[in-house]
């Protein structure tokens, strides 16, 4: 309880530098309140001493009275309204800032075991059922209080005997439509699932269309669709039969009242205990109610929920950042590119490490290549680097310095990464090659592009770099991807390169290119590769050959060939199209003579 | 628009606050993201769509017609609510003068309790208000059940309608049209129609018999007040068209704007790990910032709009109540107003213009389902795919012999991507496809499986033509695995069994055992039962393609069709995945799109395609000798490795190579 308090005080935090809208909203509404509990009171006496006289003077002023303040009331609704909006979406905008840019600060351990879906399902419907509450909703609910307490107050000053009858079905309407929200809004997110869980079915068979029909299997798909369609459809059509059970009987608690009213009312009317502008007046406040009740249940939900909601936003943005940087951190200025790895151990909390006693050194201008099985280490140990992970024990030097000791933007300003999978982003082609250096000219850009061995293929395309890439632009093939990432890692001209040459679904001549445009970026660079081909750990001034976190093997290609080892074996296994091809040399060579 | 040209004007006079130059900064930025085409806006109202999306209520004729009739009970019952109270009023408290209605309830009291007095009268008309509440309660109950069955089937029954549909197009169509945006059809176009058919649609029919009734009882009870309330139409008409004009406008700005946020936030996410290694998180932070600004102001935007419309409808009903007040003190002279009827006026006219403010409310979800279902209809009208011709007969089981008679195809009219493909199989043979990506090959293994109907010439399997059997007899007999290894969620049982649903656990165990899968299945933590994930993300690239070889073999087809995956694998995977291949293709008809050495090498022919021709077939000796495409193409791919050690380009090593 405590801790959900604690959620409710956070979130009104966030309006505190809005005081003054928060005031003028406030204020607003609580003279829209004041009108509308002041109405019936001039229509009654508008009846009293009005139409019983039949003096229509008391007639026309009430009237002018009611347009004059109709229109202060149309002046402070537009307040209340606007603010209390406005409050809504300020308050969703410095939220949805605080977590961006918190996530962004997050480690790479993080991201790891983040899911991307997760994240964004946080930061866009948790917001907006929060923002939702926190402006307008909460001053719904003030209103609805306020309006509830005041009808029932005027009610009672105008016939305490009459107002304690009348208002005998309100306590039961409370109860019902917070009974009600409460049984509809698990049934909704029920629904909310179910719909999640058809369009999982439906995306995964649109998505595997092919596989679909090479097998003929669309009656299978249909099938397993109906399963999910159907089951939606009863979830929803019981959703909506609850909904038809009380939202009518709402009403007719309403009519109760006023059923009441005139059934106990009237005949003090007849008997002149009470006079008939009175009546008039307990049936509006009545009426009145009919909105704020209904809006009650609602809106108490609608809290429920926004602290739910925020407790999922704020996990994100209190998670701490497990690597951060030393108040007196170095910045890094010119960097040689002398890589050190002294002992190093690295894993996750409670799991076997990823990398143990991992030592090394790379010197300026030398080409380190890494290999071993999947799972190995060696992206991890590539990502030690520029420190997007922090060891657990040992040390990673930069030209001497602990990488812990600098901070992180400098340190990567020096390091350039071409990574797997290599990521574009919805933007232009130039600015996706300018990503690490925003201020590069548009010569620049073209020379790291050609150097990529990407220009021609960028010319080749109507608008050239300014193309763009992704859904609303060009999609790229695999190869022109990574020929992009590599232009943007050149761009940057780091003194530390490093390199994932794992390429996948690239064809024959872009490999080549590709070749050609890596020999190009490793040129005078300390150079950290994460070999699959041969010719690549051919040319490398120093292999590491990874074992289970462990460095098993070191030394150039000749010298780990003729060790025999691990390195050997992965050798034998790849040559095989090789040693066909040597064969074949000799079999041409003997045909051409 | 106008807030921008709004914004101008004041500007001229004043100079810019800095916090306005941030703005208008933002949204120059802006313009040049959000999409050049503007999203189909369409009507609020197109009778052609509004037909055939009514047609879709056929079924359910009987109850929609039951909960139209509840509904003009209700809307009448709930009308007449502040009529009884007039009479209550007028006749039970006042003891106004009689009229034709009071004379009845005076007889109908006498008949049955013998009693006439006020306090009898007065009685009458408050039981006459419950059972009228009662009514209203009980028949508005009926009918939202009524329409909850109606409205989410029709929902269902399009979803389902669509669905269907787009399982028989063409693999043509889905090549042009990404999933994400077939997904967003079924889901966002289909929920704007349900929200539509259940909440808008009843909530307009409702609020125009309620309307008409008030109309009716107003002017029942005094013509005068009821003109004076006439009045105001015109004013709120009016208030309500600039609304709608202007809302959709700025709804769509707001719309557009959360869309370009969420959009680059994802990429934010997903990208994360570039934008760290370049250290661009201050300058992606800005642009987020501007994003979120952006539509921030758009939301100021239009709630600025909704916070003049709401309180402008809710000043005319208090403007309508002044005149009736007011106008009413003209006719307490003429005193021809009772205290009831202007009770039962202001208690009217409170509800008088609830039609027009849920009009102009539902005009954007109007607007919104026209273009749904425009959008939806569009699809729906889109051509499937061939259909079997109306004699087709099954194919019977074949042996695998496929000929390609002078076979032509184009995808469109004029640009042919295969031409006098000329090409006999006898059983049992290995056929590799080799050549450039777009040369025809990936299309020559799909007319096979007959996806897409050749233009001239002719495909036989076993001599029968396979234009005349119908599609999923052949597609049976073939066993195709593409390049992108699809795995459905689900476990890894459920995929192998994919491939023949009624085959046994013993089946599915020997099947994957022949792949030599069985061994990393049983490492799992479940075994079979392990699931193989979203899209198998549990599963290693080359697990998932020993997983399709499984799925292939277990469908024991006769012809086999292989897109070999180019995605670099682990060496030792490699090994496996290269057993796996001659187990599946020992004894059967296969064709195989190849892109490894020791594929082509082993196949019995091998078929070198370029720009849509067969350019050269033979094996793979005969074609080295040769010296023809194929031979620069395998020089290409497979010389560089072991020759490039001294750096030398690959042009050059290929000259070497050959002057040897």
């Amino acid at each position: 309880m405590d801790n959900r308090m604690a959620v409710y005080g956070r979130l009104t935090g966030y309006l505190k530098p809005y005081w003054k809208e928060l005031l003028i909203g406030y204020g607003a509404m609580l003279a829209v309140t004041l009108f509308n509990l002041y109405v019936p009171q001039i229509i009654k006496d508008a009846i009293d001493e009005g139409l019983r006289a039949g003096e229509a003077r008391a007639l026309f002023i009430a009237g002018g009275i009611i347009l004059v303040l109709a229109l202060i009331r149309g002046v402070a609704g537009f307040a209340q309204r606007f603010y209390g909006q406005w409050l809504t979406h300020r308050f969703s905008y410095d939220i949805r800032n605080e977590f961006y840019q918190h996530m962004q600060s997050l480690p790479f351990s993080f991201h790891d075991q983040s899911q991307t879906g997760d994240l964004m399902s946080r930061v866009t419907s948790d917001i907006s059922e929060t923002e939702r509450f926190i402006g307008i909703g909460l001053m719904d609910l003030v209103s609805a209080l306020l309006l509830l307490v005041g009808v029932i107050v005027v009610m009672l000053l105008e016939s305490m005997q009459l107002a304690l009858i009348a208002l005998l079905p309100i306590p039961i309407l409370v109860v019902a439509t917070i009974r009600f929200g409460n049984t509809v809004r698990p049934r909704f997110k029920e629904i909310q699932e179910q719909m999640g869980q058809l369009s999982n079915a439906m995306q995964e068979s649109l998505t595997g269309i092919r596989v679909v029909k090479a097998f003929a299997q669309e009656p299978y798909e249909l099938e397993k669709f109906d399963e999910q369609n159907e089951a939606w459809f009863e979830q929803r059509y019981n959703l909506i039969q609850i909904w038809a059970n009380n939202w009518p009987f709402f009403t007719f608690l309403l009519a109760i009242s006023i059923f009441l009213l005139l059934w106990f009312g009237a005949p003090m009317a007849l008997r002149g205990e009470l006079t008939v502008g009175t009546l008039f007046a307990m049936i509006s406040y009545v009426l009145m109610l009919n909105g704020p009740v209904q809006r009650l249940g609602f809106l108490v939900n609608l809290a429920a929920t926004a602290g739910a909601s925020a407790t999922r936003a704020f996990e994100i943005i209190d998670t701490p950042d497990t690597i951060p940087e030393k108040p007196n951190a170095l910045v890094l200025d010119a960097v040689r590119g002398d890589v050190v790895f002294e002992d190093v151990t690295f894993g996750y909390a409670d799991e076997r490490p990823i990398l143990e006693d991992v030592s090394f050194h790379a010197t300026p201008d030398q080409t380190t290549a890494l290999i071993g099985p999947t799972g190995s280490g060696k992206s991890t140990l590539v990502n030690l680097i520029p420190r997007f992970y922090d060891v657990n024990a040992g040390r990673v030097l930069i030209d001497g310095h602990d990488v812990r000791d600098v901070t992180k933007a400098s340190l990567r300003d020096h390091i350039g990464m071409v990574l797997q999978d290599s990521f574009l982003f919805s933007s232009t082609i130039a600015e996706n090659i300018a990503y690490g250096t925003p201020e590069a000219s548009r010569e620049e850009i073209e020379e790291a592009a050609r150097a990529a061995r990407a220009h021609e293929f960028i010319m080749s395309f109507p608008e050239g770099y300014d193309t763009r890439v992704g859904e609303r632009g060009v999609t790229l093939s695999g190869g022109q991807k990574q020929r992009i990432a590599i232009a943007r890692a050149l761009l940057t001209d780091p003194e530390i390169l490093i390199l994932d040459d794992s390429l996948s679904n690239v064809d024959t001549e872009t490999e080549h290119l590709i070749q050609q445009a890596l020999a190009v970026l490793m040129e005078g660079r300390t150079t950290f590769i994460i070999a699959q081909r041969l010719v690549t750990l051919k040319n490398a001034d120093h292999i590491l050959v990874l074992d289970d976190g462990h460095i098993v093997e070191r030394g150039t290609h000749e010298e780990l060939l003729a060790q025999g080892g691990l390195y050997k074996e992965i050798y034998d296994l790849q040559l095989k199209d090789q040693e066909e091809f040597m064969e074949l040399q000799e079999k041409l060579t003997t045909a051409g003579d | 628009m106008t807030r921008a040209n709004g914004h101008n004007k004041r500007e001229k006079k004043e100079s810019l606050s800095p916090e306005e130059k941030r703005r208008r900064e933002r949204e120059a930025k802006i313009q040049d993201l959000l999409p050049d085409e503007d999203e189909a806006l369409g009507k609020a109202y197109d009778s052609r769509l509004f037909r055939r999306l009514m047609h879709y209520n056929e079924p359910y004729k009987q109850k929609l017609i039951a909960a139209i009739i509840l509904m003009a009970i209700s809307s009448l019952l709930g009308v007449s609510i502040p009529w009884i109270i007039r009479r209550v009023i007028d006749f039970g408290v006042s003891g106004q003068e009689a009229d034709q209605i009071q004379i009845w309830t005076l007889s109908l009291l006498e008949t049955f309790f013998g009693s006439t007095d006020q306090m009898a009268i007065l009685r009458f008309w408050t039981i006459v208000l419950i059972l009228a509440a009662a009514g209203e309660w009980l028949t508005n109950r009926a009918r939202i059940s009524l329409m909850a069955f109606v409205g989410t089937r029709i929902v269902a029954d399009i979803r389902s309608q669509l669905f269907r549909h787009l399982h028989t197009l063409t693999l043509n169509f889905y090549n042009n049209y990404s999933v994400g945006r077939l997904m967003s059809r079924l889901i966002s176009d289909v929920g704007v129609l349900q929200d539509f058919i259940t909440w808008s649609l009843t909530g307009l029919a409702r609020a125009t018999f309620t309307l008409l009734g008030i109309v009716v009882a107003m002017l029942a009870m005094n013509w005068r007040l009821t003109l004076v309330t006439f009045a105001l139409l015109p004013i709120m008409v009016f208030i309500a068209n600039y609304w709608a004009s202007h809302v959709r406008e700025a709804y769509r700005a707001t719309r557009q704007r959360h869309s370009l946020m969420n959009g680059y936030l994802n990429e934010s996410i997903t990208g994360i790990r570039v934008t760290k290694s370049f250290t661009r998180e201050q300058r992606n932070f800005n642009h987020f910032r501007d994003l979120n600004g952006s539509y921030f102001d758009a939301n100021v935007d239009a709630s600025r709009l909704a916070a003049i419309f709401f309180p402008g409808v809710d000043f005319m009903g208090s403007l309508a109540t002044a005149l009736v007040v007011g106008v009413g003190g003209w006719l307490v002279l003429g005193e021809s107003l009772t205290a009831g009827t202007l009770i039962a006026f202001v208690l009217y006219v409170d509800r008088f213009f609830e039609p027009i403010r849920e009009l102009a409310q539902r005009y954007n979800t109007f607007q919104a389902t026209m273009a749904s279902s425009e959008r939806i209809f569009r699809l729906l009208d889109t051509d499937p795919d061939m259909s079997d011709p109306p004699d087709a007969r099954d194919l019977p089981s074949v042996e695998g012999r496929v000929d390609f008679n002078h076979v032509y195809f184009s995808y469109k009219d004029d640009e042919p991507v295969l031409q006098d493909i000329d090409l006999h199989v006898l059983p049992g043979e290995r056929v590799a496809l080799v050549g450039e990506t777009g040369a025809g090959k990936s299309t020559m293994i799909r007319l096979i499986a007959r996806f897409f109907d050749i233009d001239r010439g002719q495909l036989l399997i076993d001599g029968y033509d396979v234009d005349e059997v119908t599609r999923r007899s052949l597609r049976r007999q073939l066993g195709i695995v593409l390049q992108d290894t699809f795995l459905f969620s689900g476990t890894i049982r459920d995929n192998i069994r994919y491939g023949r649903l009624d085959a046994t656990e013993e089946e599915i165990i020997a099947t994957a055992k022949a792949v030599g899968a069985h061994e990393f299945i049983m490492r799992a933590p479940e075994g079979y039962d392990t699931d193989a994930g979203e899209n198998g993300v549990n599963l290693s690239v080359g697990q998932r393609q020993m997983i399709s070889f499984a799925r292939a073999l277990l469908a024991d087809p006769r012809i086999l069709i292989l897109d070999e995956a180019t995605s670099s694998v682990d060496t030792a995977t490699e090994k496996h995945i290269q057993k796996a291949l001659d187990r599946l293709m020992e004894g059967r008809t296969s064709f195989v799109i190849a892109h490894r050495l020791s594929t082509i090498v082993s196949a019995d022919k091998i078929v070198v395609m370029d720009q849509g021709r067969i350019v050269e077939m033979g094996t793979h000796e005969e074609l080295l000798t040769e010296g023809g495409r194929y031979y620069d193409l395998y020089t290409m791919q497979w010389a560089e490795a072991p020759e490039s050690e001294a750096g030398v380009p690959e042009a050059e090593q290929a000259t070497s190579f050959s002057s040897n």
